[in-house]
């Protein structure tokens, strides 16, 4: 216990040794620290009419705490005829650029509890100007003593346009303003960091410096995906298909390896190609993917690709491309997913692809306009984010001249496949 | 004068009731350990001489075992228990097949003592040893951890403490270490690498069907629109990860002895790294008086959110329960670690079960609508009309503002990505998928998901120095960082240009140069942000002289957060997000200062 007292009654000493210590006794409580202003209320406010805050010029708010608002009334306001059409809040790192009303400077951000909701402030002030004010450490404001209340029952702010109201410096720290953007001096140097070599020398250096920048961003990472590999239930031969995919590279430059097929148990592949594309991020949510397609079965074919893919807003999963045959035929497909969670593992999977070609392909089955349209819809769970079997069911169209070719060949153009399989990556 | 339990005994004490790990390690200290077992908790190293051996070796949390990289034969590694004032001899041997290194997290020394390899020196090789020797110029609360690739969070960390020269202004009867981290047995490249991959692999708390998230269709509509999670509050998270309070799981049972009434500081280290942890003892005030190692301030708290590698000392007096429970809750709510204050051996109190987890806001977009506890309304302002506003051009962007007379709002033209707010030297590029388009100092903020807990969150308003900070010169300039990011390919930077990009082009400050930085948030994560080598203030808007000194500072989401910088440690210094994997994925730079002949 005495050696505690001894600690206590150091720590006192350091205290009382302290003068910004000790004037803040009593404050503790309040979140925040005083600096030094204590002009909650504005007097003047009682007398002038058109209350002009216009000597306010450089009001600080920001250590206030107990500021009480709640005897304001602003229970006639009107605020029918405002026109916010203009409002630009945005441009944070304008320089003062200020009309009659300037709020420029003001920060609210932090106001925790605030309550306006009796505000009676007169309208149409002309010269209001409250560019310095913040109020950023506002807790719990309290405007009681304005007393400008009772007298005003009947408050029209119709009129109000603050169509040119600029919001723009929003978040400014309360401190000094006049800090000047600018570079480094010249006495800061130039060049890179090399401190170390100095010291350790550069040959000891090296390898150090091409792994940092290699550990920090600089790395390449790859995954294998098969987004579905099912067998496919429906009338006549039942079917199966893989749709598969790999990727290597950094966060910009990539190759894509694509592989899709299907057919029917018991007869020759119906479909098999396989691309292998470069492909770079043209934007934070899309990459240009080109390189080429070859069909292993039906009519082959080698294809030059250019497509994108990516994540479309509302979080669908797109890819779309145009194929261009060694034998000069154009031809197109688009494909949209969306996963739509109905628990953290289970996921409902809506699936929509669309095929075109610019000309009809006789050996290929595949007519000029729509060629197929298939929309399936899958129920997966991951047992894993890895392994995620599923069941859905598919249905694919022909279209046009494509399910004239279908006819011909015995095939029915309108197919209903009943899926189940696996989704996994590595 | 007080610190009769900052010892060793104190704190096997805790290892020993904690799962019946061994008191007595069996290895030899010093000697490497192979890849045998590594023990949960730590030793204290003292002396001018002190050697850390590093090891591979195999860890054990519950029913988890993984790899690990243990320091003297344990997770987290030993406390450096330093003086104020003497010089210290510390030597890393390495016994891993790769290259390792140490950093003094927070202790002001020589640059090339560091530790950051490629920045401070060449890194430590395999089988070497390499020796830092330097006066210990402050005293605090600390900590050390590897700058090599991923191997922080195999365990290679651990705990500083530095005795100050003087009297301590903090009195305490008993002094205890806090140290927070993770432990997963999956290797780090596998998480960084699921993380590339996609898919928000550990999030678990996504929007569903099913969901009982308080959010309107219209406001998942708006996110999903935006192509953004509100539930990105962590990147990393149970039960991929098990927390860890000085390397104990939460089953483990790691007890700090108390009497009733004495006076407890417990200095909290957040040596994690990917989380936020969220700290509460239910029934007892925090009585924050240190941070990131210099004393603060009183202020007395029921919570406070601490962001990787941050450190806060707190005093606590515990009374008549004859337990209380330490709860550092993740800030996504997804796990705990977990301390109980135990009046005898085994004394329990209950255990608060974790909240629900928090949603991302308006602020966190940057758009600075959405001011918690703010009364639009009621009483007698029913009267207020305002139904002709026209807000129709308002540069505001989306709202799913919680402010329910917002709905008719339109928001069709809202842009998440408007890069003209941008300053020129932000690269415009991929891994840039949103523009904060009004970003506000929230400095004020208490932290994701604690705006509306009860009680009363720290946030660093509230911290003010406790001494008179030595440099009273207002800044000779101001600078703009934006830390930026792109969630869907897990991209991470600084001004748009990940480190790999910018490797040759540091952040150059003149010797004894005094700088405010603004570090704009243009992402919806918090991030710590921390500089090697020195202290700067936080401009928190706390009296003149008394600026509080951190080494690390929160970002918030969608917000901006200031410092003033004395540029008074010559050398190059690493300047980087402290959560791993973003600064893996190039949120990291150089800082340069110039030295002092330069200056001339």
């Amino acid at each position: 216990m005495r050696r505690s007292a001894i600690a206590v009654a150091a720590s006192l000493i350091v205290l009382a040794a302290t003068p910004a210590l000790a004037q803040h006794e009593g404050h503790e409580g309040h979140g925040g620290a005083h600096a030094g202003t204590s002009t909650v209320e504005q007097p003047e406010a009682d007398e002038q009419q058109p209350m002009d805050h216009s000597a306010h010029g450089a009001m600080d708010h920001s250590q206030h705490q107990a500021m009480d608002h709640s005897q304001m009334d602003h229970s006639q306001m009107d605020h029918s005829q405002m026109d916010h059409s203009q409002m630009d809040h945005s441009q944070h790192a304008q320089p003062a650029d200020r009309p009659a009303h300037d709020h420029s400077q003001m920060d609210h951000s932090q106001h925790e509890a605030m309550d306006h909701s009796q505000h009676a402030q007169p309208a149409n002030q002309p010269a209001h100007d409250h560019s310095q004010m913040d109020h950023s450490q506002h807790q719990a404001m309290d405007h009681s003593q304005h007393g400008q209340t009772a007298a005003q029952p009947t408050h029209d702010h119709s009129q109000m346009d603050h169509s040119q109201m600029d919001h723009s410096q929003h978040a400014q720290p309360s401190a000094p303003q006049d800090i000047p953007y600018a570079p480094p001096p010249p006495s800061a140097g130039s060049g890179p960091a090399r401190a170390a070599e100095a010291i350790w020398g550069v040959e000891a250096m090296r390898e150090s410096r091409e792994e940092l920048r290699k550990n920090q961003g600089g790395q390449s990472y790859g995954a294998v995906r098969f987004d579905r590999f099912e067998y496919r239930a429906r009338e006549g031969e039942d079917g199966y298909l893989w749709d598969a995919d790999a990727w290597y590279g950094g966060d910009i430059d990539k190759l894509w390896l694509k592989s899709e097929g299907e057919g029917s148990f018991g007869e020759d592949i119906e479909q098999a190609e396989v691309q292998a594309l470069y492909s770079r991020a043209i934007g934070p949510w899309f990459d240009l993917q080109a390189g080429i397609r070859q069909d292993f079965a039906g009519a082959e074919r080698t294809h030059a690709v250019l497509g994108v893919q990516g994540l479309a807003p509302y979080l669908f999963e797109v890819d779309g491309a145009l194929f261009l045959s060694t034998e000069g035929e154009l031809t197109a497909s688009a494909e949209a997913e969306l996963d739509q969670r109905i628990t953290q593992r289970l996921i409902l999977q809506p699936r929509a692809e669309i095929s075109l070609s610019a000309q009809d392909i006789p050996e290929a089955g595949i007519g000029a306009g729509i060629d197929t349209i298939e929309a399936g819809i899958r129920l997966r769970y991951e047992f894993v984010r890895e392994f995620a079997p599923y069941v859905g069911i598919e249905q694919e169209w022909k279209l046009g001249d494509s399910a004239d070719y279908a006819r011909a060949a015995g095939e029915d153009p309108s197919v209903t496949n009943f899926v189940v399989g696996l989704r996994f990556w590595f | 004068m007080f610190r009769p339990d900052l010892s060793r005994r104190t704190l096997l004490k805790g290892a020993m009731l904690s799962g019946g790990v061994l008191a007595v390690p069996a290895w030899a200290r010093g000697q490497s350990i192979g890849m045998g077992d590594v023990r949960r908790g730590f030793d204290e190293a003292s002396g001018p001489a002190i050697d850390l051996h590093v090891a591979e070796g195999m860890h054990t949390v519950g029913k988890r075992r993984g790899h690990a990289i243990a320091v003297n034969g344990s997770v987290p590694g030993p406390l450096l228990r330093l003086k104020e004032g003497t010089s210290v001899r510390l030597a890393v041997h390495n016994g891993l097949d790769v290259d390792t290194s140490v950093h003094w997290h927070g202790l002001l020394l020589p640059f090339q003592l560091d530790g950051v390899p490629g920045v401070s020196f060449p890194g430590i090789p395999a089988g070497e040893t390499f020796v830092a020797e330097f006066p210990v110029r402050q005293s605090g609360t600390y900590w050390w951890h590897s700058h090599s690739d991923l191997q922080e969070q195999s365990g290679h960390y651990g705990p500083i403490v530095v005795d100050p020269a003087g009297p301590d202004p903090v009195a305490a009867d008993r002094d205890y270490v806090l140290l927070l981290s993770e432990f997963t047995p999956m290797h780090p490249h596998d998480v960084m690498r699921k993380l590339k991959t996609g898919e928000e692999y550990f999030n678990y708390k996504k929007t569903s069907w099913t969901d009982d998230y308080p959010m309107s269709g219209e406001q998942r509509r708006m996110w999903a629109r935006m192509r953004m999670m509100p539930t990105d509050i962590l990147d990393v998270t149970a039960p991929a990860y098990t927390y860890l309070a000085n390397g104990h799981g939460p089953d483990d049972g790691l007890e700090y002895a108390f009497r009733p009434g004495e006076r407890i500081r417990l200095r909290i280290i957040n040596g994690s790294a990917m989380t936020f942890f969220n700290i509460r003892i239910p029934g007892l005030k925090l009585t924050v008086v240190a941070a990131d190692g210099q004393n603060v301030h009183p202020v007395e708290v029921d919570e406070f959110q601490i962001g990787t590698a941050e450190t806060y000392d707190i005093v606590i007096e515990p009374q008549t329960a004859e337990a209380y429970s330490i709860v550092a809750e993740s800030m996504g709510r997804s796990g705990m670690a977990l301390a109980t204050l135990a009046s005898r051996p085994g004394a329990r109190a209950a255990v608060p079960p974790l909240r629900d987890a928090p949603l991302l806001t308006m602020a966190d977009m940057g758009m600075n609508h959405d001011l918690p506890g703010m009364d639009h309304g009621t009483g007698s302002g029913s009267a207020m009309d305002h139904g002709s506003m026209d807000h129709s051009a308002m540069g505001h962007g989306p709202a799913a503002s919680d402010t329910g007379g917002m709905g008719a709002m339109d928001h069709g033209d809202m842009n998440m990505r408007d890069v003209s707010k941008l300053p020129p030297d932000v690269k415009v590029s991929p891994g840039l998928d949103m523009v904060s388009s009004n970003p506000a100092d929230r400095m004020g903020d208490p932290g994701v998901g604690l705006d509306n807990v009860e009680g009363r969150v720290l946030n660093y308003r509230d911290l003010v120095a406790l001494a008179r900070n030595d440099d009273p010169r207002t800044p000779s300039r101001q600078m703009e960082i934006h830390l930026t990011g792109n969630m869907e390919r897990y991209m991470w930077s600084f001004d748009g240009t990940k480190f790999s990009a910018v490797s040759d082009e540091p952040i150059r400050f003149a010797y004894n140069e005094r700088v405010r930085v603004k570090l704009v948030n243009d992402t919806m994560m918090a991030h710590p942000i921390h500089l090697h080598g020195h202290f700067f203030e936080l401009v928190n808007g706390a009296p003149e002289g008394f600026q509080p000194q951190k080494h690390t500072m929160i970002v918030q989401p969608g917000g901006s957060a200031t410092f003033d910088l004395t540029a008074d440690e010559p050398g190059d210094w690493a300047f980087h997000c402290h959560l791993l994997y973003h600064m893996h994925s190039g949120m990291f730079q150089i800082v340069t200062v110039a030295s002092p002949e330069d200056a001339a």
